[in-house]
């Protein structure tokens, strides 16, 4: 499938040029193709800033939600009709920071869902101000002395609580962001990947240079399934590695946990309500 | 206001349990409610009680009747005190023809010192003598079984249903706690200490006895609901363990969300998706809900919000009931939008409103709530049956065609409903302004085209908002304007009145308001408004609306209900 059949005609796009946000439009973009995944059967939930507008670049099925909420929305757009591919992608202030508890529930409950999060250690669209993943010292209006809270981890975090799959990556490699897009989307559960990407206009610091210089992937030898290793390797910061750093292919997921889909395949907009069985459940209030 | 009425009509005992929280009281309502339709009385339930796990004081009151009854009392006929508490608790509502029972040497000094008729009922020490204390609040249902002349073997027998997967042994003993109780209650409706009036028929049996919580969650169903997604809070949980339990057999999916954020944005991502979904709460979370209205809103996708109100603000008392939080519905969310809130106010609306809000979600595509509160949610009573005739989901959603466009402008402002995955067309919906096509726009043209035809629905809705209903003669002197959860309580305030030239108007919807009230208003010589909050929030709607001054209003906001006899007392010195 070609890579275009996702691309909007005469769009305008918000975007400063040069923004890190391009890649991973065009890189998703190819990786779905590749999939063979149709546009009318995707949906591109987002939420609020600059990296949550992807969904209006994309010919796709939409759901543009709140900032930080992308998360609750998109799970139960796939409980609602599996069938669908559901990808929930926004940038690290609106998934760590206003979304940060349905990041942590959102692994509990493993719904079989992707989420990309576009990670430039800055908000953008607010202009200039500290992310939760900004990193100490980083100086902005609001932080005029510099940062000085412990930047978010959201490689570590996501492997203490399970996650089926975490994944780190750089909007500068094409290939490699790729390939972890693909598995990601094809791996059955909650995936994570979080991309390294820059901000032209606010991060003077954390440039495409300096990603180069500062990461590294993980050694082919590198055992995904393990988790200790993998949350040991998450806490690497002098160097941060890029890849997959853990799987857990065994936790069930939470479309199937509800049980509504064990004798009934359909989605639910194609279901109606069994009179008889509930004649029967209003009949129980005789007793 | 009289410290206690006493109601007109014989044929009705009201009996009060009060205790602690972890005494068993809501074991005795349920065994107690179900036995006494099960012998053919009519019942009625209700209960208040603290926010806590143990201990504190609270009290059930079970109404048993020849004729139908729907509301609460505040006369006491008989009063189980399972504590020393008991008495002060329920005092107010205590007259010289109470009859006390409770274990003498816990609360006899306390009934005889206020010159109560007090009969000792050893309780515990039959309890224990049977095995364990634990079984004394079985003896009050053999007691009070005994006291109404219930046959011994029904009783029995639904306790040994109901007790059916415990130990051979706890069966036995509860049997053995309830023929006990039993005996102690024949004897008294002996001994002539109280005479009992009330008749059983032979037609309650086959009723529903249900409560509010379970008639909203039955309207869920009906109303293809299939999906609910929560965060527990009182009183409003009822609703989301309801659905829960029957998620399995209807198709459901019941969640418990992280906060009230996730719970409604994941029942608008339901909707997105073609499924029904639908939120329960209470004040407090509702308020972290606004945003997630606002959104539903801009999106034109549907969701269904009951919202079981309580006292605010904040924390406010987080186990009694209010009617406080109309405005908060009318008014939550920023921007402007269309909604619609319903009011049940009997059972089976709990049950028809909640059915319908479903269908009018799906039709107009705006946030629908479902407006209740903890007096209705918590209290019970038999009703006849709930019909199920007309219950049908309409699907307004379509299968969607290639060039398909969300917000399409149409003459209505209805734009048809599509769902990802359900035809050729892609469905893209944003919570910024937007285009036809759902994708972010700031042509500030089009932005005053999609905020007109968002509003414009509202005009569709008027066309279809719920006649009050009036209830009484068409001719009138005096109207009483209430809405939601006091129907019953008003209704039967007023038959003891027994004025032909009262009326009451009763709103089942109180957002948006139906035009016909103008005529009703204008047709009384004097209008009186009883409503559960401060401020009379559905009076100052009407003045809004239709520029009409109510003349008197009867509020209550301590946290509890009206009671039938406070609204009698009050109406005689408002009437008069």
């Amino acid at each position: 499938m070609d890579a275009k059949i996702f691309d909007m005609n005469d769009v305008d796009v918000a975007w400063c040029p040069g923004c890190g946000n391009f890649p991973i439009l065009k890189i998703l973009k190819q990786a779905l193709a590749e999939l063979q995944i149709e546009p009318a059967s995707l949906v591109l939930v987002s939420g609020i800033g600059q990296a949550a507008k992807i969904p209006h670049y994309f010919k796709c099925n939409v759901f543009n939600g709140l900032h930080g909420r992308a998360l609750p929305a998109a799970t139960a757009v796939k409980a609602s009709n599996p069938a669908l591919t559901v990808i929930a992608e926004s940038g690290d202030g609106d998934m760590y920071g206003e979304g940060g508890n349905h990041f942590i529930h959102t692994i509990r409950r493993n719904p079989n869902i992707t989420n990309i999060i576009h990670n430039n250690m800055v908000y953008g669209l607010t202009k200039g101000q500290a992310s939760p993943s900004s990193q100490i010292g980083f100086k902005t209006p609001v932080q005029v002395a510099g940062v000085f809270l412990k930047p978010f981890n959201p490689i570590a975090v996501a492997i203490a609580l399970d996650a089926s799959f975490v994944a780190r990556a750089f909007a500068g490699d094409a290939e490699q962001t790729k390939q972890i897009f693909e598995e990601a989307i094809q791996h059955k559960g909650y995936a994570l990947v979080d991309v390294f990407q820059p901000c032209v206009s606010y991060n003077r610091i954390n440039t495409y240079q300096w990603f180069k210089e500062h990461c590294f992937y993980l050694e082919d030898s590198h055992n995904a399934t393990d988790r200790n290793e993998a949350f040991k390797r998450a806490t690497e910061t002098d160097k941060l590695p890029l890849g997959i750093f853990y799987t857990n292919p065994k936790r069930t997921i939470f479309e199937e946990n509800t049980g509504v889909y064990h004798e009934d395949k359909r989605p639910l907009y194609d279901r109606d309500i069994n009179m008889l069985k509930l004649q029967e459940l209003v009949e129980q209030f005789k007793v | 206001m009289s410290k206690v009425s006493t109601s007109r009509i014989k044929g009705d005992i009201s009996i009060v349990l009060c205790g602690q929280a972890g005494q068993g009281i809501q074991t005795v309502e349920f065994l107690l409610t179900r036995i006494l339709k099960l012998a053919g009385f009519h019942v009625f339930a209700t209960k208040e009680y603290m926010s806590r796990i143990r201990g504190g004081m609270n009290s059930t009151e079970i109404r048993a009747s020849t004729y139908r009854v729907s509301a609460m009392v505040s006369r006491v006929d008989v009063l189980i005190a399972l504590d020393r508490g008991a008495i002060e608790h329920i005092e107010e509502r205590l007259s010289p023809n109470t009859l006390i029972l409770g274990e003498k040497q816990i609360i006899a000094d306390k009934a005889k010192h206020n010159g109560y008729q007090f009969v000792d009922v050893p309780f515990t020490k039959i309890a224990s003598e049977i095995g364990n204390a634990i079984y004394a609040n079985v003896v009050a249902v053999g007691a009070i079984a005994g006291l109404l002349g219930l046959n011994l073997q029904q009783v029995t027998g639904y306790i040994k249903d109901y007790f059916s997967a415990k130990s051979p042994e706890i069966i036995k003993n509860n049997i053995k706690a309830a023929e006990a109780g039993y005996k102690i209650g024949t004897d008294l409706a002996r001994s002539g200490k109280i005479t009992i009036n009330v008749v059983a028929g032979t037609q309650v049996k086959d009723e529903l006895l249900l409560s509010g919580a379970e008639a909203v969650g039955l309207g869920a169903i009906a109303g293809g609901c299939n999906f609910v997604s929560s965060y527990p809070m009182s009183p409003s949980t009822g609703v989301l363990v309801f659905l829960a339990k029957h998620g399995r057999d209807f198709g459901i999916i019941a969640e418990q969300a992280e906060d009230e954020i996730a719970a409604i944005n994941m029942a608008i991502g339901a909707w997105y998706a073609g499924a029904r979904g639908m939120v329960t709460t209470s004040g407090g979370g509702f308020a972290l809900m606004t945003e997630g209205l606002s959104l539903s809103a801009m999106l034109e996708t549907p969701v269904v919000i009951h919202l079981a109100q309580r006292p605010g603000p904040a924390t406010g008392l987080p186990t009694r009931t209010e009617q406080a939080d109309l405005e908060l519905a009318l008014y939550a969310g920023h921007g402007e939008f269309p909604r619609i809130i319903l009011t049940p106010g009997t059972l089976q609306e709990a049950f028809h409103l909640t059915q319908k809000a479903f269908n009018l979600a799906d039709k107009f595509q705006v946030p629908i709530f479902v407006l209740t509160d903890q007096y209705l949610i918590d209290s019970y009573y038999n009703i006849a049956g709930l019909s199920l005739e007309d219950i049908k989901v309409e699907k307004h959603f379509i299968k969607t065609k290639q060039a398909y466009q969300r917000y399409e402008l149409t003459a209505g402002g209805i734009s048809p409903r599509g769902i990802p995955g359900y035809g050729k067309g892609l469905v893209c919906v944003d919570s910024d302004e937007h285009g036809s096509e759902g994708h972010i726009t700031e042509d500030l043209n089009l932005r005053k085209k999609m905020v007109d035809k968002r509003l414009k629905k509202l005009e569709l809705i008027r066309k279809e908002i719920i006649l009050p209903e009036l209830v009484g003669p068409k001719k009138y002197r005096n109207l009483i304007i209430c809405w939601g959860s006091t129907y019953h309580i008003v209704r039967e305030a007023i038959e003891n009145l027994s004025r032909e030239d009262t009326a009451i108007l009763h709103y089942k919807q109180v957002y948006p308001l139906h035009p016909g009230t103008v005529d009703y208003l204008k047709s009384a010589d004097q209008t009186v408004i009883i409503e559960g909050n401060a401020t009379s929030q559905l009076g100052k709607q009407i003045k809004l609306n239709f520029g009409i001054d109510i003349d008197r209003k009867m509020l209550k906001y301590n946290g509890l209900n009206f009671a039938v006899e406070e609204v009698v007392d009050e109406l005689q010195t408002l009437l008069a």
